[in-house]
């Protein structure tokens, strides 16, 4: 369970100072998937790396299973829109890595990444750099690498966004996949409504700057989804015109 | 139409009259290495020639001696084997000048890029130390280590520590924060997080580093031995110039140079190693 009570947080710059989030109550069940949505540099992002433990609130505190986060929480798997592989190893050496920082001997940790791999799609590019990869492949790679760690949570920050439609549904496709096996708590952070639908069971969404919590809704469909067809059924498109109208007025208020 | 067709007729003479230099301009540019090497040593023979030549007609051979002469001396060197001594002791200090540098540049450049406090706290007097001629710390030297080959080691190495040292930093300096941030989420300790991220991360600056200080190791023993000192490249040089000795002087400055282009082409090797091992990693 994560909860977010009262939280705030400013930032300074030399002498200027901003509030990036604001008096942000929210719980995350465990096992379930959220959906953040909020317009783009709203401080959803900061929202993340606080629950990461990446740096503190400046007011209120974010509790993780009943503790108060300190310190970066390791049971958190962090993926963003940047990659973030280590440039200067290959594929399999990047998937690897969580387990040799664990201290595993180099025969097991590599098995266990070729495993991973194969199970992300990616058999036969172990001894590729990040540079010869794809987009779509380089995605692969972060997520084979996180779920190796074996994170409870996982803090997806836009992670698909860079992708064009077709590779992003096969991404969405192979995550509901993974969750489905192992049902982390997901955290996903999106500017996008559809995405957001059909990979959360609530969504929240977030103001203009400082962040606070607009509404937030349930996302009511069946699991397990199918990816391609879900887009199309009638409840879909009920939930997803009802979310628009409320986006709609939450944003047309804040614009003058 | 009309004035397209006047502006060709006016643009024409004045193309073909610019095509001829260009042409032979790019036929310059596009000439491959053997005839390049060819041309490269014309220039050398034309310069020794003319400088043979001149040498006693317009200027004093007392001056600038000849080629021949100079010539002569390093064969008289090379063959009563005293030129060997003087070429070891600067090599030796260069070398161990250029290790004990690069390693303190290394360190301290790691350790004061980890730590920003450290790095504005020290700033000020890093940028003085750097602002002194290196050479004016020479006396101290001799002071403390004697006429030796310490003296020199520790000339050469003041001048490629703080080389070293700001490649390094810099390179600490860059290392991506969220690769560290990924790290840290995954239990890294913060001695993984450096021999994992932030030293493969700055490899190539310490190198860029490593590469600009060696000629500096030279410089330093050179300065070295020609300040206080009785063995060495650059005491030869001294002391040819004391006995008013030109053809030792030049003779000396030749072996220097051969010196410097051996050390060029050993950087240039191992450099072009180390960047197709990069080539394969990116």
């Amino acid at each position: 369970m994560i909860e977010l009570q009262d939280i705030g947080k400013t930032f300074s710059k030399g002498a200027q100072t901003f509030r990036a989030v604001q008096n942000v109550n929210v719980r995350v069940d465990p096992q379930s998937v959220v959906a953040f949505i909020g317009p783009s540099g709203c401080g959803k992002s900061t929202l993340l790396n606080m629950i990461a433990g990446l740096y503190p609130p400046s007011e209120g505190r974010v509790r993780y299973n009943g503790r108060t986060v300190g310190d970066v929480n390791t049971d958190v798997g962090y993926m963003t829109q940047k990659d973030n592989l280590l440039p200067w190893r290959a594929v399999l050496d990047n998937v690897a890595l969580p387990l040799e920082l664990a201290g595993w001997p180099p025969a097991k940790r590599y098995d266990a990444a070729r495993a991973m791999l194969a199970h992300v799609g990616l058999d036969g590019f172990e001894q590729k750099f990040s540079s010869e990869l794809s987009g779509g492949m380089r995605k692969r790679v972060c997520l084979a690498r996180m779920l190796l760690h074996g994170p409870q949570v996982l803090l997806l920050d836009e992670p698909f966004a860079a992708l064009d439609p077709q590779l992003r549904i096969a991404m969405h496709d192979l995550l509901l996949k993974l969750w489905a096996e192992n049902r982390q708590t997901i955290i996903l952070v999106t500017h996008d409504l559809m995405e957001a639908i059909t990979l959360a069971d609530r969504i929240v969404v977030f103001s203009k700057r400082p962040a606070r919590v607009a509404f937030e809704g349930i996302v009511d469909l069946p699991r397990p989804r199918d990816v391609d067809s879900i887009r199309f059924t009638s409840r879909f498109h009920e939930i997803y015109t009802a979310f628009w109208e409320r986006l709609r007025q939450e944003y047309d208020e804040v614009t003058p | 139409m009309n004035s397209d067709h006047l502006l060709d007729r006016v643009d024409q003479p004045a193309e073909t009259a610019n095509a001829k230099p260009r042409r032979r301009r790019r036929r310059l540019e596009e000439v491959g290495t053997p005839v390049m090497l060819l041309l490269q040593a014309a220039v050398g023979v034309a310069f020794l020639v003319l400088w043979q030549l001149l040498s006693g007609r317009l200027i004093s051979e007392f001056l600038i001696s000849t080629p021949l002469a100079i010539l002569g001396r390093l064969w008289g060197w090379i063959v009563a084997g005293s030129i060997f001594p003087h070429l070891w002791a600067t090599v030796e200090a260069t070398l161990l000048g250029f290790a004990i540098g690069s390693v303190l540049g290394v360190l301290g450049g790691v350790w004061l890029g980890l730590s920003p406090f450290l790095s504005r706290l020290l700033n000020p007097y890093i940028w003085a130390f750097n602002a002194l001629p290196k050479v004016a710390l020479a006396p101290l030297f001799i002071l403390w280590l004697g006429l030796g080959i310490g003296s020199k080691v520790a000339l050469a190495a003041a001048l490629v520590v703080f080389l070293v040292f700001v490649n390094t930093f810099a390179g600490v300096r860059e290392v991506d924060n969220d690769l560290v941030d990924v790290l840290r989420l995954m239990k890294a300790t913060r001695r993984q997080i450096l021999a994992k991220v932030v030293l493969p991360s700055a490899t190539s600056w310490i190198f860029t580093g490593l590469k600009t200080a060696l000629p500096y190791a030279l410089i330093g023993t050179i300065m070295g031995e020609m300040i206080a000192s009785s063995r060495g490249l650059g005491y030869l040089i001294q002391r040819s110039g004391s006995e008013f000795d030109t053809a030792g002087v030049f003779a000396a400055l030749t072996v220097i140079a051969a010196l410097a282009v051996v050390f060029n082409e050993a950087v240039n090797l191992v450099q072009s190693r180390l960047e197709g091992w990069k080539v394969v990693s990116r």
